[in-house]
């Protein structure tokens, strides 16, 4: 196990070294000068105070030495500057990254509770209402636009019945709808998982024996059946957290939620380089790391596992 | 009897193709007639069907021209003169969603055209080869897939610029992954059948190996990813569009109906509620025939 765990640490590596490359060369591989870029609708300066800010920036070296100086700063915490707001994008980022995850996690905490519960309905109920319910919401849920299904939990929750606010990052209250949004939208593909895995399990050997033991439905169900069927429904949950953050990026402009979402459009509208860069760059870690945990975490549900 | 040599010399020449193309076309009428016996494949097939109808005749069904502004009726709520209302500007709201459909059918084309060409390529190298081709381009897969979808598309995006066209050159890319690593899995088990042994054996160079022998096996593959795939372009494509990274106003996209329709969705709903209904509908037709398409084709078949 521990063996397997640094295995897997040290193929993370070269996955990172890449991720950091290609976000060096997001601003190398864009057409024009960053310098351009940076005067975009402005009087840009003479050529002197272009030559010297050039120099500054380290963009008159070879581009091997710039990724190295690059990979130096990030490893030092230093995203650079905004060139737009001239703030540094590492401070900028901080809480816009917070809001961020908290929206993902709690997406997956209304993922995961709704899912499970509509899987195991369907799975218990199998062929009647309950499950064929379940699955056609199943559909609808892969077919469903996030950022239309958003507007229309705003004119319903928030406009009329007035429940909630429409939108922005106040407090606990805004959180609801974009995380009800995200959450239920995710919650369809693991309610689909659960459901099959469940069938797979409810007809397993040992099933039948805690039920011929006298056990009653529910501890058979939530405690035997479930334990093994989660198993499939964990393999998926990274991917789940990646569509959940990549869908993030959508709501956050729906609902105004300051997350880096929000600010990433932003930026691309803008030109804004350092800080797509500084975005793609925590998000990708972010999600290599939270893919090893989520391996980490499937070999401690399964002990079948074995680890060559 | 002297016949049956004679017949066997005629049907010989078909022997030397791959056993997947002879029983395809053996049994294409059987697969459709499978196919169409699924109640989503009626449904999703009925939805693509109609969608591929507007499109082609948008021009005779929008009653008005979907870019004519009409300062007299803005925001007007569905009527008999304009079935599903106007927007801020007056126009059509029922001609723009109609000739969007053009816009859509587009997206999907050429999104996965892009994946699928430049997928099926590296799938089918990165398989037949190999040792460092494959170990490389396995490499370059890994650090895209750790971007979320969405984001990878967005970094695409910020390279290129904003725009329709850089947007669905975008969402291609960001579908390669999907494609390599099918088309890989498909060309690893292929590879080892002896009909792909034995045209290497008789002189076939490498290219006609994988793309006259190797290829033909995985169609079936192909058109069940491409078909759901168009799903997700779709869905993507109309994301950008609504955070104003993709099609540019006028445009009748339908992602991009919504962004002006955020605005008035309290005094307008309707605005919000066709476009994105419209989306919803074309994506749920991809997906239901793409389902369908995949449990007749290959039920073993399974993607995420």
């Amino acid at each position: 196990m521990i063996g397997y765990i640094v295995r897997r640490i040290l193929f993370l590596v070269p996955v990172l070294i890449g991720v950091l490359a290609f976000v060096f060369l997001m601003r190398a591989l864009v057409p024009g000068d960053p310098l351009e870029i940076m005067f975009l609708g402005q009087m840009p300066p003479d050529q002197a105070t272009l030559t010297k800010l050039r120099h500054e920036m380290g963009l008159d070296k070879p581009l091997p030495v710039q990724f190295v100086d690059y990979t130096w700063s990030i490893v030092h915490g230093d995203l650079g500057q905004s060139v737009r707001t001239r703030q540094p994008v590492a401070a900028e980022l901080a809480y816009r990254y917070e809001n961020t995850l908290i929206l993902t996690f709690a997406s997956l905490v209304v993922a995961l509770a709704v899912g499970l519960s509509m899987g195991i309905a369907a799975a218990v109920y199998r062929d009647t209402l309950i499950d064929m319910a379940t699955m056609m919401l199943a559909m609808f849920g892969l077919s469903m636009p996030g950022f239309w299904f958003g507007l229309i939990m705003i004119m319903l929750f928030a406009v009329d019945l007035r429940w909630l606010p429409v939108m922005g990052s106040g407090g606990p209250a805004y959180l609801v709808l974009p995380a009800l949004t995200l959450g239920l939208i995710a919650s369809t593909i693991i309610a689909r998982i659960t459901r099959s895995s469940m069938l797979d399990v409810l007809s397993a050997p040992y099933v039948r024996t805690a039920r011929a033991k006298g056990l009653r439905e529910r501890v058979v169900i939530l405690r035997h059946a479930l334990r093994n069927a989660l198993i499939p429904v964990v393999t998926i949950l990274g991917l789940q957290l990646g569509g959940l953050l990549g869908g993030a990026f959508i709501i956050e402009v729906v609902f105004a939620w300051h997350g880096v979402g929000e600010r990433a459009i932003q930026a691309i509208s803008q030109r804004d380089f350092p800080v797509i860069q500084g975005i793609t760059l925590v998000v990708a870690t972010t999600y290599v790391l939270v893919n090893l945990l989520v391996d980490i975490l499937y070999g401690v549900l399964d002990p079948r596992i074995v680890y060559g | 009897m002297p016949a049956p040599s004679s017949r066997s010399a005629a049907v010989a020449p078909q022997d030397s193709e791959s056993p997947g193309i002879r029983a395809r076309r053996a049994g294409t009428a059987g697969i459709l007639a499978a196919l169409f016996r699924k109640r989503s494949a009626q449904i999703g097939g009925a939805i693509i069907v109609l969608l591929l109808a507007t499109a082609a005749f948008a021009g005779l069904l929008a009653p008005y021209d979907p870019y004519r502004l009409n300062p007299l009726s803005q925001l007007g709520p569905p009527s008999s003169s304009h079935w599903l209302g106007t927007d801020a500007l007056g126009r059509d709201e029922f001609s723009r969603i109609v000739y969007g459909t053009r816009t859509t059918l587009v997206i999907g084309a050429i999104s996965v055209g892009i994946a699928m060409v430049l997928g099926v390529t590296s799938g089918i190298v990165a398989g037949y080869y190999g040792g460092w081709v494959d170990l490389l381009l396995m490499r370059v897969i890994d650090v895209m897939l750790a971007l979320p979808y969405i984001l990878l598309a967005l970094a695409i995006v910020a390279i290129l610029g904003p725009g329709l066209g850089n947007t669905m050159i975008a969402i291609g890319l960001s579908n390669v992954p999907g494609w390599v690593r099918l088309v890989r899995g498909n060309v690893l088990t292929i590879r080892r059948h002896d009909f792909v042994l034995a045209a290497g054996a008789l002189g076939a160079r490498d290219t006609r190996v994988m793309f006259v022998h190797i290829l033909p096996n995985t169609v079936s593959s192909i058109v069940v990813l491409a078909t759901l795939q168009f799903a997700t372009a779709i869905l993507a494509a109309a994301a950008l569009s609504f955070v104003g990274l993709g099609a540019q106003p006028p445009s009748p996209e339908w992602g991009a109906l919504l962004v002006g329709a955020r605005d008035f969705m309290f005094t307008a709903p309707w605005l919000v509620n066709f476009p994105g209904l419209a989306i919803f509908l074309v994506v749920l037709g991809f997906n239901l025939f793409g389902n369908a398409l995949r449990d007749t084709l290959d039920p073993t078949l399974r993607m995420s």
